[in-house]
């Protein structure tokens, strides 16, 4: 294959990790946003999405398609119901201190981890697509499916930013974000935005998780690469700043797509991480955030 | 904190030394063992404490500190046949300059960045160990043979591969750490450390440098975790990228939490609680991850201040 065709296919498998990771990240940045809580175990809510989605789709028999559309509603809903739980019976528990959320966090990424690894097994598992159309390019021949992840991402993300500006949720998220003691002074239910506001980001996470796992497989360790990168995404965006973690996303997926078809993954993961690291350090708010309150 | 007579706590410190000093006699092997791991890992928690416990700075990057002097020790002596002293100092010195970067470039954050940053450094310095692994054995790791670990001291020479040598240099290199740390607290240097924690804006508007005081207490948490990793490397022989990993650094956090944050003898009495617990449990399940979840959850909910810190609280207020 030619330079050019070898690029395209690159920027493409790109394109796909971005859409995944820019759910994702959205997910962690929303609850960043709101609630000021680093969610160390958003990634493991990927993996639970993923693992659901191998169970239900096993689970019900017939075409592929019905399996993993019934994937794509319950396994959300399940996780989310999972979040909640967590959150009622700890994050509240702790007043949301951003210091012992991380602690608890993590605890709670080792509790998940441990019993996927127990009921679930260490082995991956495939989850057929919904369709298997291939569409032919002149040089090489891509899967339609990739595609259409691309796509179902784009709108999920049009349809979050619709409910956040154009939507009284939206309004009360915003408001408890940018004063939570005000927002409750004017009667909002902060406490229950916030359960609302985890079992989003959680959901989030799961629908990015099905719609990967038709392309990647479902395994227990899976939650650990797209926290890393969400992590990067969210900070480079700006932590809480919708606009700023799509555009990292894409950023961030269409790099990691090129720099790992031309050089080594290790090298790029540590030229990415020591750069995050650094834009950290020097532009604490992200390259697109404003300053936060 | 109140102010007691100071024989109190070192005579506490010098007995606890005393006490596993003789336990070297009585403990069967198995045990004998497991304790000179866990005073050479308490050492970590305890470099860990300096930062976590009095600073208050949560780090999640600790795990490279380890695994500077873990490397630092195991490379000299692995590629370039260094003798014990040589490679145990060039394992501090790896951590301290280490410390001493991460901490001029960290210590601009605060809070939560300060956290995901550290992580991110020690995350690189992971990823940095993996990659160079024709030198570092990547994750297989490198075991460092018995005839390179002798200890030369003027005309004796001690084997550190035998059980009581290696018992007796972890007692050591612990009881060393654990009175520096003891000295270090009870010093001026260390009640402005507490005042920082307490409150950073005003100890600055007193008039310290809070930075570059923070920045000492980098390098010498750094140091004494190097030093742990270093011992670590030179008494059990193994060099590996999983004491580099992510694990090990939120391991002294849960060790430090458990046995008491900003006590001088919580980091040992937490590695010991937690190191027997997955003992223990590990002979019937597998699933030890599942208990270190529980056990951060649980303690973050009920006892944020850990055994030594809640019994400092109710009982024993002089404890350092």
């Amino acid at each position: 294959m030619h330079f050019g065709p070898h690029l395209l296919l690159a920027a493409l498998e790109g394109l796909v990790t971005s859409a995944v990771l820019a759910l994702t990240a959205l997910g962690l940045s929303l609850v960043f946003g709101v609630m000021r809580v680093v969610n160390v175990a958003h990634g493991e809510f990927f993996m639970l999405g993923a693992v659901l989605a191998w169970a239900i789709s096993t689970a019900i028999s017939g075409h592929p398609a019905v399996g993993f559309l019934a994937a794509l509603v319950l396994a959300p809903l399940i996780v989310g119901a999972i979040a909640l739980v967590a959150e009622r019976l700890v994050l509240r528990r702790l007043h949301y201190n951003p210091e012992a959320t991380i602690v608890a966090t993590i605890g709670m990424l080792y509790i998940i981890q441990q019993l996927a690894l127990t009921f679930y097994g260490p082995e991956a598992r495939p989850v057929e697509p919904p369709f298997t159309y291939r569409i032919l390019l002149p040089w090489f021949g891509y899967s339609g499916y990739k595609l259409s992840v691309i796509a179902a991402s784009a709108l999920l993300l049009v349809a979050t930013w619709l409910v956040l500006t154009r939507t009284k949720i939206g309004l009360v998220m915003r408001a408890t974000q940018y004063d939570s003691e005000t927002a409750q002074a004017f009667g909002i239910p902060v406490d229950r935005v916030y359960a609302g506001v985890f079992a989003l980001g959680a959901m989030l996470a799961a629908i990015a998780a099905v719609l990967i796992v038709p392309i990647s497989q479902a395994h227990y360790l899976m939650g650990q690469d797209p926290l890393l990168l969400s992590f990067i995404v969210v900070i480079i965006g700006g932590l809480g700043s919708l606009r700023g973690t799509v555009v990292a996303a894409v950023l961030i997926g269409l790099s990691d797509g090129i720099i790992s078809v031309f050089f080594s993954p290790t090298l790029a993961k540590i030229i990415a991480t020591f750069l995050v690291a650094m834009v950290l350090v020097f532009r604490p708010h992200g390259l697109f955030g404003t300053a936060s309150r | 904190m109140t102010e007691a007579s100071p024989t109190k706590p070192y005579a506490l410190h010098l007995g606890v030394i005393a006490l596993l000093f003789a336990l070297s006699f009585v403990l069967p092997g198995y045990h004998h063992g497991l304790l000179a791991r866990i005073m050479v890992l308490a050492v970590f928690a305890m470099g860990y404490n300096m930062l976590f416990g009095y600073v208050g700075l949560l780090s999640l990057g600790h795990a490279m500190f380890f695994s500077a002097g873990l490397y630092g020790a195991g490379l000299t002596v692995y590629h370039l046949g260094w003798n014990v002293p040589a490679a145990f100092a060039a394992g501090l010195a790896c951590g301290a300059l280490l410390a001493l970067v991460i901490g001029l470039l960290a210590l601009r954050t605060t809070g939560v960045a300060f956290m995901i940053v550290t992580m991110m450094f020690a995350q690189v310095f992971y990823l940095v160990i993996l990659y160079f692994a024709s030198w570092t054995g990547g994750d297989q790791g490198l075991v460092v043979q018995q005839a390179a670990r002798v200890l030369v001291l003027g005309s004796a020479s001690f084997d550190l591969t035998n059980p009581t040598v290696r018992y007796m240099s972890a007692l050591a290199l612990f009881s060393i750490v654990l009175l520096v740390t003891l000295a270090i607290v009870r010093s001026r240097y260390g009640r402005v450390l507490v005042a920082i924690r307490e409150n950073e804006e005003r100890t600055k508007m007193l008039g310290y440098d809070t930075f570059s005081n923070k920045l000492i207490a980098v390098v010498v948490s750094g140091t004494i975790c190097a030093a742990s990793g270093a011992a670590y490397a030179l008494l059990f022989g193994y060099v590996g990228s999983s004491f580099a990993s992510v694990q090990y650094s939120i391991l002294p956090l849960l060790w430090v939490l458990l046995g008491g944050a900003a006590t001088t003898l919580g980091p040992l009495i937490g590695t010991l609680f937690m190191y027997y617990v997955i003992d223990i449990t590990s002979g019937f399940t597998s699933a030890y991850l599942l208990i270190v979840g529980i056990a951060l959850i649980l303690l973050v909910l009920f006892f944020p201040k850990g055994i030594l810190g809640t019994i400092r609280q109710r009982w024993l207020g002089w404890l350092p």
